[in-house]
């Protein structure tokens, strides 16, 4: 299958050789998301079934995840709809422990004989797995948590909004923008419910019902005479939210800059496609920056990638020992910098925490796919490494003793591993607001939005543009600039920060599409922050490409 | 049972399309099976197997379409799918951009499967991951690898007489070697169609190799350079240049083949004379199926020839608009060579930097094409037509239009993906910071 013949089908909603469920789904009428499936008794018999199956053949422990996700997503450009998908994948995964190796089946018949089938063949793999194995798995104690249930807690579930109200909204969204100055629009709203039971021989039968939604866009403008376009994507943060997160509303908008308006929890996209369009066009005629050192001021909705990239990633354990040497690489995080104690990661106002509870972020839940109920712990502590994301199957290695919960599988037909959880920078404990913090630079650049972004395999050297960037000198914003990008290390930069806005200017920036693994799987995951200062950074002129 | 013949393809298809009272119907079914091997710090960490067949009933009321689909496949389950897109169907907001449905086709014969890969079990999986893994061992070296197999198919048909099916066989095997003291990484890359081709133990040795010889790696200041691509790393940064062919884009100004004043570039000389590029489903080396998803034949196009931009890629609705041949876009592409193997491009080369492979290439300018991303897994300086020492990895933000413009030299082409691509011999190469990444 190549990619373009993946696209193609997936644009028009057929059925494609090879593609996995939890990436295609199933397209189905809209009324079924409404639908309840089986019961919870239903399925904790059937979860059962498959627990002593896999106990009969020699599991030490063993966990089934039955599940259906649900997706919806509408995509429009100008004036029409361009696909409007309803899927819906449902199936059953059954993991063993037999021997010290796991084994993982999955099956889309949800029935007794095809479960205990599933029980079967993961335990013959791990039986077979097991000769090669060199690292016997050691679990974290996890008490059984018996009957257990949570819900991201939403006001308006999106699946009981009607489609004809999304399309409207997106098209209006798109005559607005056209009418602001844009040549084009490209906009869509997307849907996630995952309806998630987990089962484990801990004695454990967790039920949850886990909402996401995304809305975003891209202008286009266009300069015939030139030749040249210029784009400006949506501001939006995809959500662990419901369909509220689009009912505009004045106390989650935050007055930035040069009469920029930056949205919390809750955002206006027909104002921001507005904003968007007017933007697009002012690209046309901005500055082309002069490469050179520069006070960067980051918006949350830019510096979230920027956490994600250099601190997410090389904290994650199953990186910082090799599991993904092949594919996305490993850490400079190494564990003898963690031990030492004294690694400094960034400077002493850096606080950075690991949270899957904190509410609307997109990778909060109740429990991971461990079993294990969600937490909150810290990573980087007055600019220290002091921890790192792990599983139930990795903490021994770090002498905790308790796993983080950050185990999860995208879906009931992928093997869970350990995952990103929301990876936060605190806000600052003075009262700042972006306004004073440009007060008091020289020479800086002041960045919105997500852009270009760029990392090494290990973690070291990046690269990060935006959507919106403007000059500052002399404590003013003097215009808008274009062509930036900058480049650092990633110890250097976070010691290069200086200051961080209070919590008033706190927002979150997502990506519902994180990827890690072979084969991949993706993930949706937050990061919040206040705007926030890095002084002395490379920046690039990415017309000429050339560093200072 | 995931795999059907084409005759039993076809009389599924044929049952769906009686059950139909929609103006047109157009019904996909695919099917097959993905096995996989992964492992890492030489013992294996997942493995799997996943079996799959799913049926696609798309119903069109004049401009209205509706889509369903099902994976049981007795009478009563069709014909309910067929109902729930045709009801589907009748809800939908009208497409101004729809077009009827595609009448009888000619293909070409198809040359994309082989028995050998659907005859892969697990232990020939286990096997293939030990033959990269023991040599690893046997040098206290660290070998994290994956191999993934495909064996599957893909039948369209329509309420206008198109039949298609293709059969195909595919995998593609990675490795990646790091030395102990984590100072070396190498990387070795195989795809195929016929299994029997696969030697995982050839390309772990070379990944080895890599490892064992990047060590100590020389920091060199950053800079325009001569490079030699490695085809992989060649066909990175092609890849991207080949996902920006569109017509449509083109024409509406918003990518690098729209032509200032409006249209598109096809015509144009855009790269140096060596570059010829096309496409071609029945090439032995890179078999492709014979037809595009939406049932459009594909066959051999010219795509870049001397240089010129021959041909673009149109959707039938955007060719209908401007009175052209809806030409499919490319499922994947051969970029001529010479027969210079790369040992040979080393060897005419005084000063340059050879590239093993890049990583995390993200666009910076879509208008100029320009792209950032770092070299990994074996980076090398060259000297006097030999290898003279390994180099710290590098950051650069180039286009791969750049680069064509900028070729000295190209090689043997090689089958990376689904895409058959040479070495090249690059100038100017533009480098724009250093990383400590190994």
């Amino acid at each position: 299958m190549k990619r373009k013949d993946f696209l193609q089908l997936t644009t028009m909603g057929v059925g494609a050789l090879m593609i996995p469920d939890f990436i295609l789904g199933h397209p189905v009428d809209p009324s079924q998301f409404l639908s309840e499936g089986l019961d919870s008794s239903t399925k904790k018999a059937l979860a059962d079934v498959a627990l002593n199956a896999a106990k009969a053949k020699g599991a030490s422990y063993a966990d089934v995840r039955i599940s259906r996700y649900l997706q919806q997503s509408i995509s429009t450009r100008e004036n029409r709809v361009q696909n409007i998908a309803n899927t819906e994948s449902y199936g059953v995964g059954v993991r063993v422990l037999v021997n010290g190796t796991w084994g993982f089946a999955a099956t889309n018949e949800v029935t007794k004989e095809s479960i205990t089938k599933c029980a079967h063949t993961a335990a013959a793999l791990a039986k077979a797995n097991a000769k090669l194995q060199s690292e016997p798995v050691k679990l974290a104690p996890q008490k059984g948590l018996g009957e257990r249930t949570w819900k991201t807690p939403i006001q308006i579930n999106a699946f009981e909004i009607p489609v004809k109200e999304k399309v409207d909204l997106l098209l209006k969204v798109n005559s607005e923008a056209m009418k602001a100055g844009a040549n084009f629009i490209n906009s869509s709203l997307s849907f996630v419910n995952e309806q998630k039971y987990f089962a484990s021989t801990d004695g454990s039968y967790i039920e949850q019902d886990i909402h996401r939604l995304w809305p975003t866009f891209t202008v286009t403008v266009v300069d015939k005479q030139t030749g040249k376009f210029k784009t400006r994507d949506a501001l939006s943060a995809p959500m662990g939210m419901g369909y509220e997160y689009l009912n505009a509303k004045a106390p989650e908008k935050i007055s930035g800059p040069i009469d920029l308006i930056l949205y919390r929890y809750a955002y206006d996209m027909l104002e921001d496609a507005i904003q968007a369009a007017k933007q697009a066009k002012e690209k046309h005629a901005a500055k082309s920056v002069q490469a050179g050192n520069y006070d960067l001021v980051l918006d949350p909705n830019h510096l979230g990638l920027t956490i994600h990239e250099s601190v997410g990633h090389p904290l994650e354990l199953d990186r910082v020992l090799g599991y993904e040497a092949n594919y996305a690489g490993t850490s400079f995080a190494t564990l003898d910098k963690w031990r030492s104690g004294k690694f400094n990661f960034g400077s002493k106002i850096v606080n950075i925490v690991a949270d899957r509870t904190q509410p609307y972020f997109l990778n909060s839940i109740g429990y991971d796919d461990d079993g294990v109920p969600a937490k909150e712990w810290d990573l980087i502590k007055n600019g220290i490494l002091v921890n790192y994301q792990a599983t139930r199957d990795q903490v021994h290695i770090l002498g905790q003793k308790e796993s983080h919960g950050c185990s999860h599988a995208d879906s009931w037909n992928s093997v869970q591993f350990q995952r990103m959880p929301n990876v936060s920078l605190r806000p600052g404990n003075e009262k700042l607001s972006v306004h004073d913090m440009i007060k008091d630079v020289e020479k800086g650049i002041y960045i919105l939005g997500r852009g270009s972004y760029s990392i090494d395999q290990q973690r070291y050297n990046f690269q990060f543009g935006g959507q919106l960037f403007y000059e500052i000198q002399n404590g003013k914003i003097t215009g808008m600039l274009d062509d930036v990008a900058y480049q650092s290390n990633t110890q250097q930069f976070w010691n290069s920060c200086v200051q961080i806005c209070d919590k008033n200017d706190y927002r979150s920036f997502g990506t519902f599409r994180d990827g890690k693994g072979q084969p991949s799987q993706a993930s949706a995951v937050s990061h919040g922050c206040s705007t926030t200062r890095f002084n002395k950074i490379d920046v690039l002129n990415t017309n000429t490409a050339k560093t200072i | 049972m995931s795999m059907l013949n084409e005759q039993e393809a076809k009389k599924l298809i044929d049952k769906v399309l009686a059950f139909s009272k929609a103006d047109e119907i157009n019904v996909a079914v695919s099917g097959g099976r993905v096995g996989n091997i992964r492992y890492a710090r030489n013992t294996v960490s997942t493995s799997g197997e996943a079996d799959n067949l799913s049926l696609v009933v798309t119903s069109f009321f004049g401009k209205r379409s509706g889509t369903a689909t099902i994976n049981e496949f007795d009478d009563a389950s069709l014909e309910k799918t067929v109902q729930r897109a045709e009801e589907i169907a009748r809800l939908a907001p009208e497409n101004p951009e729809y077009l009827p449905a595609l009448g009888p086709q000619q293909y070409g014969k198809s040359l994309t499967f082989s028995e050998n890969t659907t005859r892969i079990n697990p232990l020939f999986r286990a096997n293939a991951a030990l033959a990269s893994i023991q040599p690893c061992i046997n040098k206290k070296l660290t070998a994290a690898g994956y191999l993934e197999d495909t064996t599957g198919f893909i039948a369209i048909g329509n309420s206008k007489g198109l039949f298609g099916y293709n059969k195909e066989t595919s995998g593609d095997f990675t490795i990646t070697v790091r030395t102990a003291d984590e100072r070396g990484s190498g990387y070795g890359v195989q795809s195929f169609t016929d299994a029997s081709k696969l030697d995982t133990k050839g390309v772990t040795q070379i990944a080895i190799d890599k490892a064992v010889s990047s060590r100590d790696a020389k920091e060199m200041q950053p800079g325009k350079y001569t490079v030699i691509l490695e085809a992989t790393a060649s066909g990175e940064l092609l890849s991207l240049m080949i996902n920006a062919l569109d017509a449509r884009s083109a024409d509406e100004g918003r990518s690098f083949f729209g032509k200032k004043g409006g249209g598109n570039k096809i015509g144009e000389k855009l790269f140096n004379e060596k570059v010829q590029i096309i496409s071609d489903p029945s090439n032995l080396d890179n078999p492709a199926s014979p037809f595009a998803p939406d049932g459009r034949p594909r066959q051999r196009v010219t795509w870049i020839k001397n240089g010129v931009l021959k041909n673009l890629p149109y959707s039938r609705y955007w060719a209908q608009q401007k009175g052209v041949d809806a030409l499919p876009p490319p499922s994947g592409i051969i970029m001529q060579g010479s027969e210079q193997t790369l040992t040979d491009l080393i060897k005419g080369t005084e000063k340059g930097i050879l590239v093993t492979r890049f990583w995390y290439i993200r666009p910076v300018d879509p208008q100029t094409l320009v792209f950032t991303g770092l070299t990994r897994d074996g980076t090398f300086y060259i000297e006097n037509g030999a290898i003279k020492y390994a180099i710290k990895n590098f950051r650069f933000n180039e286009s791969p239009a750049a680069m064509l413009n900028n070729v000295e030299a190209l090689g043997k082409p090689v089958r990376i993906g689904g895409n058959m691509i040479p070495p090249m011999k690059i100038r100017d190469f533009n480098f724009t910071s250093l990383s400590d990444a190994v």
